[in-house]
Parts: C-alpha cells; structure tokens; sequence
C-alpha cells in the first residue's frame, strides 16, 4: 500500500475523503466541515450584533431575527464547537495513547457522515421555506406552535447528527479503554485524552435524553401526539427538563476536551509537566459527574419551587471547586518553567483570565435569588460566551495552531497567528464584557431590537465593535491557513520542539498505519521522558510485523444519505396529510425509500465479511519515511 | 470595597428599568446577593491575577535561559489542599445566604391571611401573559386592566401569573427578578415598591417579558404604575364605579366613535372590553377601560408628551400594528378596513375612556 505516496487527481482525492475510514482523515473532514459551520455561524452572530448595533433598528424583521438567533446558537454548539473537537480528539488521541487507529473505524466514519448530513439538513432550512425560530433550547410551548418547517429541520437535523455525536462518544470510550500502546496506564494517559475519554462519557449519558426529547417533539409536530399541548394534558416543562439533563452536560463535553487541550499547550510550552496531574484528572472527572446534578439550576425562574431551586443551586456553586483547583494547577504549571509564547500559549494564557471570569459569573448565576435577576438577560448571553468563546473558542484556536503541523505537516505563520489572536481576544472582551452590564440593566435576552431611551444604546454599540474585531480575527485566520497551505513548508515529528506526549515521537502528518511499531510507554509524557534520557525515538515494545488495516467503505456515507433523504418525506408528510393527500404525494415514498437506503447499506454491512488487509512487513521495513505524501 | 462596587453599579442604567437601582424590597435582597457574590468573585479574580501576572513575567524562556530544563515538579498536597479549602470556604460565604433569600423569596403565606370578615387582606394580582401583551386582574377587587400595571406602594403585592398562549415571563427589573408564565401551571410570588425610589422614576417603572415568545417577544414591554396606598384604594373605587355605570358619550365625535368600536362597526369590542370589570381571564385582547390615560400605547410609543402624542400614537398603532408589533393577533387596519373620518373618530372615543384621571 506504498500508493498513498504517489499524486493522485482531485477525483481519487475526493473518494478517498468520501470513503475514508482512517482517524487522520476523518479529522480533516471533522475540522473542514466543523470550521464551514463556525463561519456559517459567525456571519449569523454579525447579523445579530449589526440588528442591536442601534436602537429601533430594522437591519432584518422580527421573524428572521428569530431564525437567526436560533441557527447561531444550534449552529455554533452542534455543528461548529462539537465537530471541531471530534477533529481533535480524532487527529491526537489515538496517537497519544499508541494506537494504530481508533477502536471502530467503520463507525468513526459513520459518526461523521450523520454528523454532517444532519448539519446540511438543518441548514437547509435557510432555502426551503424558513430556518427554526424557537431558540437553540426550542421550549416546547413555542416550538410547537411554530409554523412552517423550521423547528421540524431543527427536530430532524439534530435528531440524525445528535446520532452521529452519540456514536463518536461510543467510539472513543472504547478506543481509549482497549487500545493504549504496552505501558500507558490509565494514570500516564496526557490530559487531553482524559478529558476526551470523559466526555465521551458524558456523550453516552448526555445524548440519550435529547434523543427522548426530540422523538416526543416529532410526534407531536409530525404525527399528530400531545406529548407538549398543555389543552391535550400534554407537559411543556417536561421538554425543558429533558433538554437541560442534556444541555448541561453539553456544556461540559464542549469545555473538558478544551480543557484538555490547554494542560498539553501548558505543559510543553513551560517545558514542565502538568502540576498536580492527578488531581487535574480527578478534578476532571468530577466536573464531569456534577454536571449531571445540576441541569435545573437553567429553570430557577420556572416556578420549581425554593426547595429544588436551593438544592440544584448549592450543587452548582460546588463545581467552581474542582474547576479553580484545575485554575491554579495550570498556573503552577507556568510557575518555575520555562515558558515560550507561542500563538498556541498565547491562547493558553490569555484562557485562564477570560474563563475564570466566565467561572465567576457562573458561580453568580448559580445564587438562585439573584438568578431571579440574571435569567433570560444579556447577563447570561455574557456569561455563556465567556465559557464557550474564552474557554472552547480559545481552546479550539489554540488546538488549530498547535496540532495543525501534526495534521497537515506544515506550520500556520505565527505572525499571522499573533494577529488572529489579539484582534480576538480585544474583540472578544469587548463584545462580550458590556453585555454584563446590559442584562443587569434590564436588556433581556434573544430581542430583535432595543427602544431608544432604556440607557442601553451605548453598551450595544460597543459590543458590536468588538464583534467586528472578532470578525476580522478569523478572517485573517483563514487567510493564514490559505497561505500555509499553498507554501506548504514541511516539518518534522516535533515542530514545536518540546512536544512531551507520543503524538509528537511520529512523523508530522503520520503513516496512515501510525506506529509502525507499538511504542512502549514508560511514564507520564513518554515522549519527553525518552527525550530527557537521550533517545530520539520511542522504545519499541513489538519487533516489526504485519500490520491488519481496515478497508475503506462507501456504505457509512450511504447509510447517512438515507436518513437525509427520510428526513424529508418525515417532513414533507405532514403536508401531505393536511392537504388531503392532493399535494406531496411523493412525501411518504420519498420516507420509505431514504429508510430502505439506510436499512439496505446495514444489512449489506452485516451481511458482507469484510476482513480488512494486511500491510507486509517488508513494505513496512522499505517505508522508512513514514508514508509522508 | 463593596461601597465602591455598589456606587460604580448604581452609574448603570436607567432607575426605571436597571436592576442595579433597586426599587423594593425584593429586587434590594437580590441585589445584596449579587453585591456579595461580585465581591467573593473580585477577590477570587484578584488571587488569580496576582499568580498568573508573577507566573507569565518571571519564568518567561527569555528570563530563565533557552537551554534550562526546569525542575519536572509532580505537584504539591498542601497547595493542592489549600485551593480545594479555600474555594469550598468561599462558596458556603454565598450558598448559606443564598439558600435564605431564596427560601424568604418563595413565601407567600401572606396571601391566605384573612380578616375577620374573611376577606384577604393581602392584594393579589392575578397576570396572564399573551402574544405580545398583558391582563392585569385584580380578583377580589373584582377589577381588570391590561398593559399598565397598578400597584401601592410599600406593601407586598402578590402575583399569580400564567400564560395563555405560550410561555412568556414576568419582569420588573427595577423592583424584583422575573418569574415565568408557564402554560401547564400558575406561579406565584411577591413584589414591594418602594414609595422613594417610585418617585424618582415619577411612578412609572418599565416591565419586560423575558422569555423568547415569537417575533415581537422585544416588544411585549408593559408599564408599572405606582400610587400610595390611600390613591390606590381610590383608583380601585373608581375603577369599580366605572364597571358598573354606562357613561354617556361626551359628543358626537366620541359617539361615532363608539360605533366605529361596536358590533356594527369594526367590531373592535369582540376582542376588546372597555369595561373595567369584565372579561378578565377570557378576553382575546387587552381590555382597554383605561386606555386614554395610559402611558403607552401598546407598551411601547410613549403617550407621555401629551394629549397630540397619544392622538399621533394610537392612530399609528391601528393604521401599522404589524409593522409596530410583527406577528400581533390584532393586524393593521389600512384605509380600505377604517376610513380617516372612522379612525378620527374611533381615536377620540378611544383617548375618552379614563377611569382615574380628568
């Protein structure tokens, strides 16, 4: 399979993209789709601040306004944040624990097309008829009495991408459990990938009750159930319980693998290993499981009562706990190292200042008496924008600059990258530190327009400046990655020259087979360690022998076509229906053929043996250069 | 420090709207929480800093050498225990009295208190929150208005609040936290206005719905009339009287105008009662009893510049309702609907109907 060396037309580019079951790759789709959605997401953001630049202004209607507040925000948490993590987690972490590839390759594939086939779904929607109008937490009272196909393309999209999310998670539990090189222990496992493994594991516990939530509001949009209308005995505060035993937890799978990140950019840039890693791990762990008790305290104004409120806000505050120890352990980090600034440390750095005042404000939501003030006003939309933007945002910029030369063999310019970084950081705090002020003084959330004379024309003008700061920072990002890509300098296994973890002991990008022999892993930051004793390369822990390879296959990108194409007669019925079945005849075949697509490419999976390859030793043995293209 | 904090806070915002000039009892409790909380959180902020600025300027690679290896130090117990206590001390600073606030919030045993002829002696208002406006019932006063809340200052007024449509939410800013509408139940909980602070904003302070309700959800604005308690039982007398007695149009314009209101005309009424004691909890629009000495028309074009504006705003308002409020139930009645000598006519019958003010 020497093949991979030769140039190949953009057609074999494209199926082998289309048809790729190998982590790297899947990766790269993750990263390109995942960074389209964040400037699809980043144009509706401007929008939105160019709306409340000023006051009374008419920039776009009330109903569109709506639409696009609710794209922005399913958009930039669904299809632009998680994605670009999974393009990460997929590129580092099998190579951090020593793995060859993940632990399903053919799922791995199947996560991402169904990702990506739910996000276009949803997108859609923009062209045919209307975008979803309710909110990214789409409150049952509001969505169901939506008309139009927008909060259907929002049930339907995510219910297919959120299925996508739930097999990524799966897989990486199972990665990480079974596939770590001889030597790596749980204890010497690089944070990253700790932090993956737990939210995974938050995935798996997470999706399931948004699963429920969006089924019970297809039925009752689609097919005729009552499971939200108060008039039928149905619930709507049901929804928002479901959506928050999710959305919480969301929260957390987005942060914990940014936080990941961050103790790797920490630790190589001091040249020092992580302070405290075990009880960063811990730390991490229990964040993760207190995000599962405290989903509520996102309805204190719903009328729950000052028991449950007292409760669900006493179990919040608890969670600054582990989440200042994982603060000054980083700091410590620094402290006594030897620390370069590099665009990716930049990032690091100029992190733990915005996200700690994104943790504080959190901790002020949490008092539940005073939330009575904070809920549903730019208070929060500040707060929320602090975690994701300067924790997730900032993690997900730091980890582009950092892992890109092991994803694409080349380094982004710092320069370039030094701008990005601080016409974002100045616009970010300007965008979003006013809009703290703006909620206290009575600007409430997701409004089309403020009227003049309220004392909030100010702030909204200055928050929109900001915002355009931020809008110039990622063009100039994208820029950087065009030039890079076009100079395409080459680098070697550590570009950065103090890469501590086994990702950095492998040719930059690596042989599609990765190891080409099991490293053996003899502490924590192997890498480093074998680094400090002299050696240029891992210890081997096999001699060089076949290695058994996956093949790569069209039917994961099938079986998601098939549901894409279901998700429109699913849709298309209900007009079928109202009109008597005079129009939107082909709604209910147009269902049946999507399903048959998807039913028929998994029993030929199931039925079909597919034993993979072999890659030979003696091919191994020639390959000496690791494959490089 | 928290003197300092507390006077750069209150620069903020209008008093009328900002929750950091806090106007009653409730919304002051809350802003105390919020004052503790931002100075827990300051100090928090200023440790961090302090670390942070020392750890990134003296261990800078320009400093400390571009050969040097540092020290691979595993971590520190006693550090590590000493920022897991610290931070669980801070926390119980702001759970212990957020737990009492949030308990002290939530009663209102108050409202079954009794006198001895069993009346209540507690006022409730009971708010039904619609697309895009509000109903302000007064149960035991047996009265009802809509979009300008009435109020006594410096007692605890009770709310039972619901929604109709969808789910919308309650909020005073300048006196006290929101509270949603939910559809499936009734929520309940108190307010306080306090006579000063109701003077300085000349009794008038702006009440908003918070929860993302359709198109005109930034609109769906609603007032918040203050009285002392002795203009506050005259208002409900009046109120009272008016629901009980048909007035006589004044003159022949008001009269027309009546009609244009009536079945016969643009049939207005169906939607909208104009007596202050009827249709509370059923109406499919805001009653408008009061309508010609309100603030606002719709919540949102201010009326207070005298009788021209009010005439210009209500004209405004039927003429362009959907263009003023996007998706309002009511829709615009153009030239084709309601000729100008109508809509004269229909504005002064309109601007006629006062219960408390000449």
């Amino acid at each position: 399979m020497s093949t991979v060396a030769q140039k190949q037309g953009f057609l074999a580019v494209l199926w082998d993209y289309l048809t790729t079951v190998d982590h790297k790759k899947i990766a790269i789709l993750y990263l390109a789709s995942g960074g389209f959605f964040f400037l699809v997401g980043g144009i509706e953001a401007m929008i939105i601040r160019i709306q409340l630049a000023v006051p009374d202004n008419n920039f776009v209607s009330a109903g569109l306004y709506n639409e696009i507040l609710t794209m922005h925000g399913t958009t930039m948490i669904f299809l632009a944040a998680m994605p670009l993590l999974f393009a990460f987690m997929n590129a580092v972490v099998p190579l951090q624990i020593g793995a060859r590839d993940v632990a399903f390759p053919f799922l791995n594939s199947l996560g991402f097309w169904l990702f990506f086939f739910g996000g276009i779904f949803l997108n859609l929607s923009w062209f045919l008829g209307g975008a979803p109008d309710a909110g990214w937490t789409s409150y049952a009272s509001l969505s169901i009495t939506s008309e139009g196909h927008g909060i259907d393309f929002y049930v339907l999209g995510l219910q297919i991408s959120g299925a996508g999310t739930l097999i990524a998670g799966i897989n990486f539990l199972v990665t990480i459990i079974n596939m770590r090189a001889p030597g790596m222990t749980y204890m010497r496992m690089p944070l990253f990938t700790w932090s993956t493994f737990v939210a995974s594991a938050l995935i798996l516990f997470a999706f399931p009750p948004l699963t429920v939530g969006l089924f019970l509001m297809m039925f009752d949009r689609m097919f005729g159930a009552n499971f939200f209308d108060v008039s039928m005995g149905g619930n709507t505060i049901i929804w928002e319980h479901l959506f928050w035993i999710f959305g919480h937890p969301e929260v957390y799978i987005l942060i914990l693998p940014a936080f990941g990140i961050f103790s790797e950019i920490f630790a190589t840039f001091s040249r020092k290993r992580l302070f405290g890693y075990a009880a960063m791990v811990f730390a991490t762990v229990l964040i993760g499981f207190l995000g599962f008790m405290v989903w509520a305290h996102h309805m204190f104004t719903v009328g729950l009562g000052p028991t449950a409120n007292a409760i669900f806000a006493v179990a919040t505050m608890a969670i600054a706990v582990p989440t200042g120890v994982k603060i000054f352990n980083w700091m410590l980090t620094m402290w006594g190292g030897s620390i370069v600034f590099t665009t990716p440390m930049l990032y690091a750095v100029a992190f733990i200042p915005s996200f700690t005042a994104g943790g504080v404000t959190g901790v002020m939501l949490a008092s539940a008496a005073a939330d009575y003030q904070y809920h549903d006003t730019y208070f929060v939309v500040a707060h929320f924008h602090y975690v994701i933007v300067g924790g997730v945002v900032l993690g997900l910029l730091a980890g582009t600059h950092f892992y890109w030369p092991k994803m694409f063999g080349t380094m982004l310019n710092e320069f370039l990258g030094k701008i990005t970084f601080w016409l974002f950081l100045i616009g970010f705090h300007a965008t979003f530190f006013v809009q703290h002020f703006l909620g206290l003084m009575g600007m409430p959330r997701r409004i089309w327009k403020f009227l003049d004379g309220q004392g909030l024309n100010l702030f909204n003008l200055i928050s929109t400046i900001g915002a355009v700061f931020m809008a110039v920072a990622v063009l100039v990002l994208v820029y950087n990655i065009i030039i890079t890509q076009i100079k395409n300098v080459r680098v070697g296994n550590d570009p950065w020259g103090d890469g501590r973890t086994l990702e950095w002991a492998i040719a930059s990008p690596p042989p599609f087979y990765n190891f080409k022999q099991l490293p053996l892993v003899r502490g924590l930051d192997p890498y480093w360690i074998e680094k400090m004793e002299g050696n240029t390369k891992m210890t081997p822990a096999e001699p060089v022998g076949d290695i058994h390879m996956p093949n790569n296959s069209f039917i994961p990108f099938v079986m998601s076509l098939g549901l894409f194409i279901a998700a429109f007669g699913a849709m298309y019925q209900v007009d079928w229906r109202a009109s008597d079945g005079e129009s939107f005849v082909w709604a209910i075949p147009v269902l049946i053929i999507g399903m048959l697509i998807t039913i028929g490419s998994m029993a030929v999976r199931s039925l079909k043996d597919d034993h993979g390859y072999h890659i030979h030793k003696e091919d191994l043995l020639n390959d000496d250069e690791g494959g490089r293209d | 420090m928290i003197a300092a904090l507390a006077f750069i806070l209150s620069g903020c915002g209008e008093p009328f709207l900002s929750a950091l000039q806090p106007a009653g009892e409730v919304a002051q409790r809350q802003y105390n929480l919020m004052v503790l909380s931002a100075v827990v959180m300051v100090v928090v902020i200023i440790v961090v800093s302090i670390v942070y600025s020392i750890a990134i300027t003296k261990f800078r690679r320009s400093k400390v050498g571009e050969d040097v290896i540092p020290k691979q130090v595993e971590g520190s117990h006693t550090l590590e225990i000493l920022w897991t206590v610290i931070p669980i001390i801070l926390v119980l600073v702001l759970a212990v009295p957020t737990v009492a606030v949030t308990f002290a919030l939530a009663d209102t045993a108050e409202m079954e208190e009794v006198d001895e002829e069993g009346n209540r002696t507690a006022l409730v208002v009971d708010v039904r929150a619609n697309l895009y406006w509000w109903e302000f019932n007064y149960p035991d006063q047996g009265i009802v208005t809509a979009q300008d809340l009435v109020v006594p200052t410096d007692q605890n007024v009770y709310f039972n609040v619901i929604a109709s449509d969808v789910k919308h939410s309650f909020w005073i800013p300048a006196v006290g936290g929101k509270i949603d509408t939910n559809v499936d139940n009734m929520n309940t909980f108190y307010l306080n206005f306090d006579s000063g602070s109701a003077e300085q904003v000349d009794n008038l302070f702006y009440g908003k719905c918070a929860e993302l309700c359709g198109p005109s959800h930034a609109l769906m604005d609603f007032k918040v009339q203050t009285l002392s308690s002795e203009d506050f039982d005259e208002w409900v007398a009046a109120m009272q009287e008016a629901g009980e007695e048909e007035s006589e149009p004044a003159n022949d314009a008001i009269a027309r105008g009546e009609e244009v209101f009536g079945p016969d005309g643009q049939a207005c009424i169906q939607c909208h009662a104009v007596s202050p004691t009827s249709g509370a909890g059923t109406s499919q629009g805001p009653n408008l009893a009061t309508f010609g000495e309100r603030s606002y028309v719709a919540g949102i074009l201010d009326n207070r510049d005298g009788e021209d504006s009010r005439e210009e705003n209500i004209k405004n308002w039927i003429r362009n309702a959907d263009k003023l409020k996007p998706g309002n139930t009511m829709g615009a009645y153009n030239e084709d609907d309601l000729s100008d000598e109508d809509l004269d006519a229909l504005t002064e019958y309109l601007m006629s109907l006062k219960v408390y003010t000449e």
